[in-house]
């Protein structure tokens, strides 16, 4: 009875809190109907909030991928000196406050900032232009990569890669033929993780973006200015299509186990 | 491909504490040695700096009088076995086997048809046909580790180095392997290297023996002189059950301090003054005394045979130690008997003398 208890509870607490808002925000959005909503997707501001979004996150993702197995890499087999600090600094980006971590990229590159007026005077624009906008995404998902390989690499051992070293491979080949099929699992999930937060971050987008229209608003920026301007459906349709976006890439992350579960069927 | 091993060192990371300690090693070539001794002794870490997997802090391997600096100048030419086969999980067992074959620069690497053929070779060779298609997840332990051999192998590496190869397999599938390992050793005509814990593995399958402790070789030997002249207490300790008598040698004759032990002649050589001896449990044998005040009874209470020895414990004193008889003479007379441990090897400081 108790299990039937708790069963239920969880249930309708999942749908009240994860279930209702994306519900709700697409009952927003189709209210006029579906052809009005699609409309909203046309205007050219709504198509740049999505190119720059989209464009922003591959970067993000390409550049935390390479470098999160990399530094997972390096932490989990090599013991060296200021090895826990590193670890402790990967995570800090899961500490600190956005809106902080967008902050102090205004405070290297803002126009008061430490490097801004040097770069200024070579017509390098980093805040309130896309490259600053990057490196706020980067520094928010940096640390999903690591951390979701770091433990699969740590299981992994070392034995393996020996192994392929004293058969005769090199760098490249004990990571790319060793390592990384080793730890797939783990890495898909964390570039998806990474795809999802780096599609939706606003806070540290929103301090170093400037918020211009068309050339640095990212799509959830694009939706509070929406919503601000009373443009209820426009602004719902953009955050319905970005809530998809998100969830399609939590989604892909159990498909592998999908699959296996099929072949396993079928086998 | 004879291994020489010079003056080998080696701290551990961050430390003083020396894992090698000076450790100098000849290896000729086609011979199979074991590397044993206690855990934390160093063999395994000995067996990791021949195969250049760890650094040392100074000395030199040499491989055909040939030094090796890197792992790279060992790649191919040094087969690994890891005591928990390291084999890779996603790969097909024949891919497994074919790995040190295919990560060669293009221009070494031999078609795709001969290594398909080397597999094939290999798979039989460890009477593993039929398997290539498979993933090592699906195979039994022993399995496993005949493709980790294989994977080892595949390169035709003149030198095999086995860490504890048989440790994680039942002990009837480890009997089976061992002497296969042994054949095939053979008939590849490799130089191997085998780490394991298991003395009695190692005086089965090994034509030399080598014994570690703390860091250090003990003594290097075939097996029959590490039984016959063990050059420490230790040494003696870790081939096999042995009991210790400590005593005194007067005027040639060792007396042991337990009265139930008769009195031996020792070799010449050996000085007058304290001394232990230490026997194994099978080599004792009891006797009637020959003067009548000697006669004192034996406690032998029976605990079961193993190979062809019945098994007994001694109550000889306040101590209680290990005594085996041949079947055949177990039911014999304990009664108005004393031990007789003329066999015993004698040490003094721990080291053998005599």
């Amino acid at each position: 009875m108790t299990r039937y208890l708790v069963w239920g509870a969880s249930w309708l607490f999942i749908l009240l809190v994860l279930v209702t808002p994306p519900a709700m925000v697409l009952t927003e959005a189709l209210k006029d109907g579906l052809g009005a909503s699609l409309a909203t997707l046309s205007d050219p501001d709504a198509q740049s909030a999505i190119w720059l979004t989209l464009r922003v996150s591959v970067v993000a993702v390409v550049l935390n991928t390479i470098f999160g197995i990399l530094a997972a890499w390096v932490l989990v087999k090599f013991r060296f000196p200021g090895r826990q600090f590193l670890q402790i600094l990967v995570e800090l980006p899961l500490s600190i406050s956005p809106v902080v971590s967008g902050l102090v990229w205004l405070l290297l590159f803002g126009a008061q900032g430490w490097f801004g007026p040097t770069l200024e005077r070579w017509n390098i624009h980093i805040a309130f232009a896309v490259p600053g906008i990057i490196l706020a995404t980067l520094f928010v998902t940096l640390p999903y990569v690591v951390r979701t390989v770091m433990p699969v690499m740590e299981v992994q051992g070392r034995d393996a890669e020996e192994a392929a070293v004293l058969a005769g491979a090199g760098f490249w080949q004990v990571l790319w033929h060793v390592t990384l099929p080793g730890v797939r699992g783990a890495l898909l999930s964390g570039v998806l993780l990474t795809t999802a937060r780096a599609l939706g971050e606003f806070g540290a987008v929103s301090v170093v973006s400037g918020h211009i229209p068309g050339e640095t608003e990212t799509m959830p920026l694009h939706i509070e200015n929406l919503y601000n301007g009373y443009q209820s459906v426009a602004a719902f349709t953009m955050a319905a299509l970005l809530a998809f976006m998100a969830m399609s890439a939590v989604l892909l992350r159990s498909a592998p186990d999908w699959i296996a579960r099929l072949q396993e069927k079928k086998a | 491909m004879s291994i020489e091993v010079c003056n080998l060192v080696r701290l551990a990371p961050g430390t003083q504490q020396r894992l090698l300690d000076d450790v100098s090693l000849k290896v000729p070539d086609g011979a199979f040695v074991a590397l044993v001794g206690p855990s934390g002794a160093g063999k395994t870490t000995l067996l990791r700096a021949i195969a250049g997997l760890d650094g040392c802090n100074s000395g030199s391997v040499l491989l055909d009088d040939r030094p090796m600096t890197s792992v790279k100048d060992r790649a191919g030419r040094m087969g690994f076995v890891f005591q928990n086969y390291a084999l890779f999980p996603h790969m097909t067992v024949a891919r497994n086997i074919a790995f040190g074959l295919d990560v060669l620069p293009r221009g070494e690497r031999p078609a795709r048809s001969a290594i398909a053929k080397r597999v094939e070779e290999l798979l039989e060779l460890m009477q593993l046909q039929g398997m290539g298609g498979k993933h090592p997840a699906k195979l039994s332990g022993g399995q496993r580790q005949r493709v980790a051999l294989a994977r080892a192998l595949a390169t035709g590496p003149r030198v095999l180095l086995l860490d504890e190869p048989f440790g994680a397999l039942d002990p009837i599938v480890r009997r089976s392997i061992r002497t296969w390992l042994r054949e095939l050793h053979d008939t590849l005509g490799l130089t191997t290297i085998l780490v394991t814990h298991d003395q009695e593995e190692a005086l089965e399958i090994a034509d030399r023996i080598v014994v570690m402790q703390s860091g250090r070789i003990m003594q290097d030997a075939s097996p029959q002189d590490l039984d016959e002249q063990p050059a420490t207490e230790f040494v003696m300790e870790f081939l096999g059950e042995a009991v210790s008598f400590s005593g005194e040698v007067r005027h040639g004759r060792m007396i042991a301090d337990d009265a139930l032990v008769l009195p031996f002649a020792v070799p010449e050589g050996v000085t007058d003054g304290p001394i232990t001896a230490m026997i194994r449990p099978y080599e004792m044998t009891i006797k009637k005394p020959g003067s009548a005040q000697d006669v004192l009874s034996l406690y032998a209470a029976p605990r079961g045979t193993r190979n062809g020895y019945r098994h007994y414990t001694l109550q000889l004193g306040e101590r209680i130690i290990p005594f085996y008889r041949p079947v055949e003479a177990a039911d014999a007379q304990v009664q108005g008997v004393a031990l007789d441990i003329s066999r015993a090897r004698l040490f003094r400081q721990g080291l053998l003398c005599g």
